[in-house]
């Protein structure tokens, strides 16, 4: 549906402004956690160190955007569709803060498995990857698109990252049990699974805001259906 | 607590208006709830103040209008040719926009109404002055000043006064037509507050262009456009999720 302007061009470009930021630092999480992954995968350190020190723009935006949705609600005293947007986008910037954060905390544990050698090939964590980040952009996607099926995508997504998880949990503790020396390396894959799975958390929290913001619905702690029956 | 359709005092049924020609409303039906306040919403000429003047006949007063439908105070029509303008008047009072005291003293202004319907003693009269100005919440401001002409309070607190000599008719409805749009922002406050004091005892309706104060002040919400009534609904959904598109784009400002 063709939405209607403000009257006043100036808050419709406030409000345009906090969406092309909430889409900007989506993007630069998408980029940490592939570049995350890539050190990980190419046992590239260098690589690891630039995604830490990449985290400060993403926190460094999520202040400015953070700080333009609190002067959008003093100012304008948004009401209906503005202030749930509003208040969507403050929770959606502070998901993909965390985001942000998980992708350094998988190239820090990048660093220390890529001084010892590999475990074993990685097959699960990629495909953990890709889909979080198809979660992440979906979720985006849906947010500019208003695009409540596609959100719920997102939601039933988050399942199967969590069956991953669960899955190379169960595989790394037959690692550690037939030899102790893998504990240290085991563990540290683990964690990186874990922050995967939080991540995959954390873009379904967003995709939670975009439903309450296009039907005025929290869908929060309720859980989609899935065929598998897991949630 | 009482079903909805219990607590009803005043209600607008199938009501068309009509200054000459043009016609201000269309099919307005809408329930107004006792001790709750009510706020009517919507772009000038949308017909929110028409229907506010409607519910105590203050129309009447202008040649040339129209009214059809029924407006039901308790269950009956107040438009019914038996029924005394000016007793509607008295159970339904009104405030206005700009405040409009008498130039009379502030004691005066109070007891001008309740004396012309027949209250008279002077203690009786002394007693309904200090409970309206207490009411009113301006009693502490002019009790020592009684007798000095209500033309030397501020705007905030004449508005106050209008409010007082409303209540000292002892009406079951106050009307009060954009109370605060001449006021500053501090007796704008003032007024809010004693909106929200008042309608313990009263029912309140209010017409009012500041879109914030219908959030703040009332319990039920009217959206009105081009003599419609478009959407009524609970205050807080109405300025959260709006049933009608045409609501949300009102209040988001995104109209014209």
């Amino acid at each position: 549906m063709e939405e209607k302007r403000h009257t006043s061009s100036h808050y419709e470009r406030e409000l345009s402004a906090v969406k092309q930021g909430l889409l900007f630092i989506g993007a630069l999480t998408e980029k940490a956690i592939e570049q995350a992954m890539a050190s990980l995968l190419e046992r590239d350190t260098a690589l690891a160190r630039r995604v830490i020190a990449e985290d400060d723009r993403i926190d460094a935006l999520d202040m400015e955007v953070e700080e333009k949705c609190i002067r959008l609600l003093a100012l304008r005293q948004p009401a209906a569709r503005d202030l749930r947007f509003i208040t969507t986008a403050i929770k959606i910037n502070g998901h993909l803060e965390r985001i942000g954060d998980m992708a350094v905390n998988i190239a820090q544990k990048a660093i220390f498995l890529n001084d010892e050698p590999q475990l074993k090939p990685y097959i699960d964590l990629p495909r953990m990857a890709e889909m979080t980040r198809g979660m992440i952009q979906n979720s985006l996607d849906a947010l500019v698109r208003e695009d409540i099926p596609l959100a719920d995508e997102v939601r039933r997504v988050e399942s199967t990252v969590d069956c991953l998880n669960d899955q190379i949990f169960r595989e790394l503790l037959t690692f550690m049990m037939e030899d102790p020396r893998t504990i240290h390396r085991a563990l540290l894959i683990m964690q990186i699974s874990k922050n995967l799975e939080r991540i995959a958390d954390h873009a379904k929290g967003i995709a939670d805001m975009v439903i309450y913001m296009v039907s005025g619905q929290s869908v929060r702690h309720q859980y989609p259906h899935t065929d598998d029956g897991n949630r | 607590m009482a079903k909805r359709e219990d607590r009803i005092i005043i209600r607008a049924e199938n009501v068309n208006f009509y200054y000459g020609a043009f016609r201000a409303l269309t099919d307005v039906t809408m329930d107004f709830e006792t001790n709750r306040v009510t706020a009517l919403i919507g772009p000038s000429g949308c017909g929110k103040s028409t229907l506010l003047r409607l519910l105590n006949r203050m129309n009447d007063l202008i040649d040339g209008t129209r009214v059809e439908g029924r407006i039901l105070f308790e269950g009956r029509n107040i438009y019914d040719p038996e029924v005394d303008p000016v007793e509607v008047r008295r159970r339904i009072g009104m405030v206005f926009q700009k405040p409009n005291p008498f130039p009379k003293s502030i004691f005066n202004n109070i007891i001008f109404g309740p004396r012309l319907s027949g209250v008279s003693g002077k203690g009786d009269l002394e007693a309904l002055v200090e409970q309206s100005l207490r009411q009113a919440v301006l009693w502490d401001e002019v009790k020592d000043i009684l007798g000095q002409s209500a033309m030397m309070l501020s705007g905030g607190q004449q508005q106050r006064l209008c409010i007082a000599r409303a209540l000292a008719m002892k009406p079951d409805i106050l009307l009060m037509d954009e109370p605060t749009s001449a006021l500053d922002p501090i007796s704008t406050a003032k007024i809010e507050e004693l909106i929200e004091e008042l309608k313990k005892t009263y029912t309140i309706i209010i017409v009012t262009h500041n879109m914030q104060q219908a959030a703040r002040v009332s319990d039920f919400t009217g959206f009105f456009y081009l003599g419609r009534m478009i959407e009524f609904n609970v205050t807080e959904k109405i300025f959260t999720k709006p049933d009608v598109k045409q609501t949300e784009d009102y209040i988001t400002g995104r109209f014209g």
